[in-house]
């Protein structure tokens, strides 16, 4: 079949995931692979024996209470926090065993989106963009313009963002700047680190849609920790959660609803998560 | 699946009556940036002479935003000059891409740049304007600092005892090691250069009357004031000015907690008492230095030394050196806490604020130490 482009634009996706339930044709595979993970501070033992599978073309919402570690674990895939034990395969490679060139070039599959934007405060929003491509791409200078106001423009922000400082920019618009960045090399797996917290329903909701949209278009696969019940609902494929150490349930929502884990009842029994419940029935 | 493909993006030219068919292979993403850009320029000049143009990407291993968005680009621009273009492709998730990258105009806004004299002018206006906003300030912020300390004096319950002694600590204490070397160090050579130049005259033992009045009056205040604008003016600075950035001085206005008194009196205090202190460790410091020097070097014996030290210096070249600590203290505190309350939100502010900071203290200190031996000379103490 002869597709003209510019006549569909709701195309099926090859690896895109219609339904939460996670039911894809093709056989999940996963990207990310870690195995009895442990980590720990000191003493402070922050996990141990810790399991995850993250699927491509997923978006995986991880969960847990506030200082059970799950920006640990986000940090510990990408290296920037040492494991005690344990093995952590990323694209059927084990990242131990990745070094120099390789680690390099594993991380540019790489795009994060850290909880407080992190963006260069020295840099413009086009600017910090950039940085990625200046680094890793040879680009002429009006194709790297180009591309810095491609990237601003598929997060939702105005042209005219693309010259503030960073810190003229409001909350919403930073986490949007701070994806444009992890964007910037079409990485395959996103890490977004409470892509949500600090903004209002409305904004959230849009920044939901947006990771909707961009998983679809550019295939990616999203790994979300977040709090907001709102996302977990709407934008999740999947959720893990995470408590005693480890990965105490992951699945779709059912499967979270279903579980006697005094801590996931409490989580998805309380008032908030009722209410959320009751109005998805009262709409469908 | 196939990813950060090495397979080089390639054009295949169909020539057919009119109308031209190009089919792409290899991978269309960035890292093959530069050799893209070339096809798209080879592609443009062919397609530019015909009226139809077909792109067939199905062959394409890997198409990213960046493959995507330059062969929409040049279907825009052909199509804005009359000609047609299509792009077709087999796979499904090409079409989402392109359509992705189609709704979004990348033109890039035009930068305003101003050239010539009037540019000049305006930033010779701007640098005055700021010039009299930096005195204004200066000086309220000092009205403020009275007010605050004034307030701290007669409410006894809003004196910070802690910090202040945490302070003193941090200066003081911690301070003075290395401004006993460095006074040490500078009385050795001074005491070395003024032996090596008496001796021609046969007067070495001048050195005494030398280094005793250069180090108590000048050269100990000096060099602890400067030491003490680069290392505690320079940490006043940062810590408030990191906590101005992360509204930590909102958070302590909206506790009624005045930010002044918290934070500015107990650290112009402290460096206030620590001053004078450590003016003195360094007077005598440089003094040591300069008696070994004179011992090794000169020839003076260390009971020579003293007993004309003792003829010599009367207790108001010492005085002197000591009166001006004070207000040297208040001159780096203030600077120092002006310049952390005029951070702005981003890290490099803070780099050019502490940079500011130092600066300007160790040029007021400089210019307030002249201004004081003017003042010593015409009431000839």
């Amino acid at each position: 079949m002869s597709a003209n482009w510019s006549q569909s634009s709701g195309y099926p996706l090859l690896h895109g995931v219609a339904e939460p339930s996670g039911s894809n044709q093709d056989a999940p595979e996963p990207v990310i692979k870690v195995r009895n993970l442990k980590v720990a501070f000191g003493d402070k033992v922050i996990m141990d024996g810790l399991d995850l599978d993250v699927m491509r073309g997923e978006i995986l919402g991880f969960v847990g209470g506030s200082g059970t570690g799950k920006s640990v674990l986000t940090r510990t895939i990408l290296g920037l926090v040492r494991k005690q034990r344990g093995t952590i395969e990323v694209f059927g490679e084990n990242v131990d065993d990745l070094e120099g060139a390789a680690r390099r070039t594993l991380e540019r599959r790489f795009g994060v989106m850290f909880q407080h934007g992190a963006l260069f405060s020295a840099l413009s929003v086009k600017q910090n963009i950039q940085v990625p491509m200046r680094e890793y791409l040879k680009l002429s200078p009006a194709l790297l313009d180009e591309m810095a106001m491609l990237k601003l423009e598929m997060v939702g922000l105005r042209p005219d963002a693309a010259d503030k400082a960073p810190s003229e920019l409001s909350g919403g618009m930073i986490k949007r700047a701070a994806l444009a960045r992890a964007l910037a090399l079409d990485p395959e797996i996103v890490f977004l680190d409470e892509p949500t917290s600090g903004l209002d329903p409305i904004g959230a909701a849009e920044f939901d849609q947006l990771i909707m949209t961009l998983k679809e278009t550019l295939g990616l696969t999203v790994f979300m920790v977040t709090h907001d019940l709102d996302s977990l609902y709407s934008a999740c494929d999947r959720i893990a959660a995470l408590a005693d150490k480890r990965v105490i349930a992951v699945g779709p929502l059912a499967t979270m609803l279903a579980s006697d884990h005094p801590w996931l009842k409490a989580y998805f029994g309380g008032e908030r998560a009722q209410a959320r419940l009751t109005a998805d029935l009262r709409r469908s | 699946m196939a990813s950060l493909d090495t397979a080089e993006p390639q054009a295949v030219f169909h020539d057919d009556a009119g109308s031209l068919a190009i089919e792409l292979t290899g991978s269309w993403s960035a890292e093959r940036a530069p050799r893209i850009e070339e096809l798209i320029a080879e592609m443009g000049e062919r397609i530019a002479s015909v009226s139809r143009a077909t792109l067939d990407l199905s062959a394409i291993i890997r198409l990213d935003t960046l493959g995507a968005y330059v062969l929409n680009r040049l279907k825009n621009q052909r199509e804005a000059a009359g000609g047609s273009v299509e792009l077709v492709s087999r796979r499904p998730e090409h079409a989402v891409l392109l359509a992705e990258v189609n709704i979004h105009d990348c033109s890039v806004p035009p930068t305003v740049h101003h050239f010539g004299i009037v540019s000049v002018l305006v930033n010779i206006g701007e640098a005055m304007v700021r010039f009299g906003r930096d005195m204004v300030g200066g000086a309220m912020f000092l009205g403020e600092v009275v007010v605050g300390s004034v307030s701290v004096m007669f409410g006894p319950r809003k004196f910070r005892g802690p910090p202040l002694v945490n302070q003193i600590e941090l200066i003081a204490f911690n301070g003075a090691p290395i401004i006993m070397l460095i006074s040490f160090l500078v009385g050795c050579i001074v005491a070395q250069q003024g032996i090596f130049q008496l001796q021609q005259f046969g007067a070495s033992a001048f050195v005494v009357n030398l280094t005793g009045i250069l180090i108590l009056r000048e050269l100990g205040v000096l060099l602890t004031s400067i030491m003490i604008a680069g290392r505690s003016g320079s940490a006043f600075t940062a810590e408030i000015g990191s906590m101005k950035m992360r509204e930590e001085i909102d958070a302590l206005r909206v506790m009624g907690l005045d930010p002044i008194e918290v934070l500015v009196v107990p650290r112009i205090l402290a460096l206030i008492i620590s001053l004078p202190i450590l003016t003195f460790i360094s007077s005598m410091a440089g003094l040591a230095g300069a008696a070994l020097v004179s011992w090794l070097y000169g020839g003076i014996g260390i009971d020579t030394f003293l007993a004309r030290l003792q003829s010599v210096i009367t207790w108001k070249h010492f005085a002197v050196g000591l009166i001006k600590a004070p207000f040297m203290a208040f001159v780096i505190g203030l600077i120092a806490s002006i310049e952390g309350l005029a951070v702005q939100g981003s890290a490099e502010s803070l780099g050019r604020q502490v940079t500011a900071s130092v600066v300007k203290a160790i040029f007021m200190v400089i210019l307030v130490d002249g201004l004081f031996a003017m003042f010593f000379a015409s009431i000839e103490f």
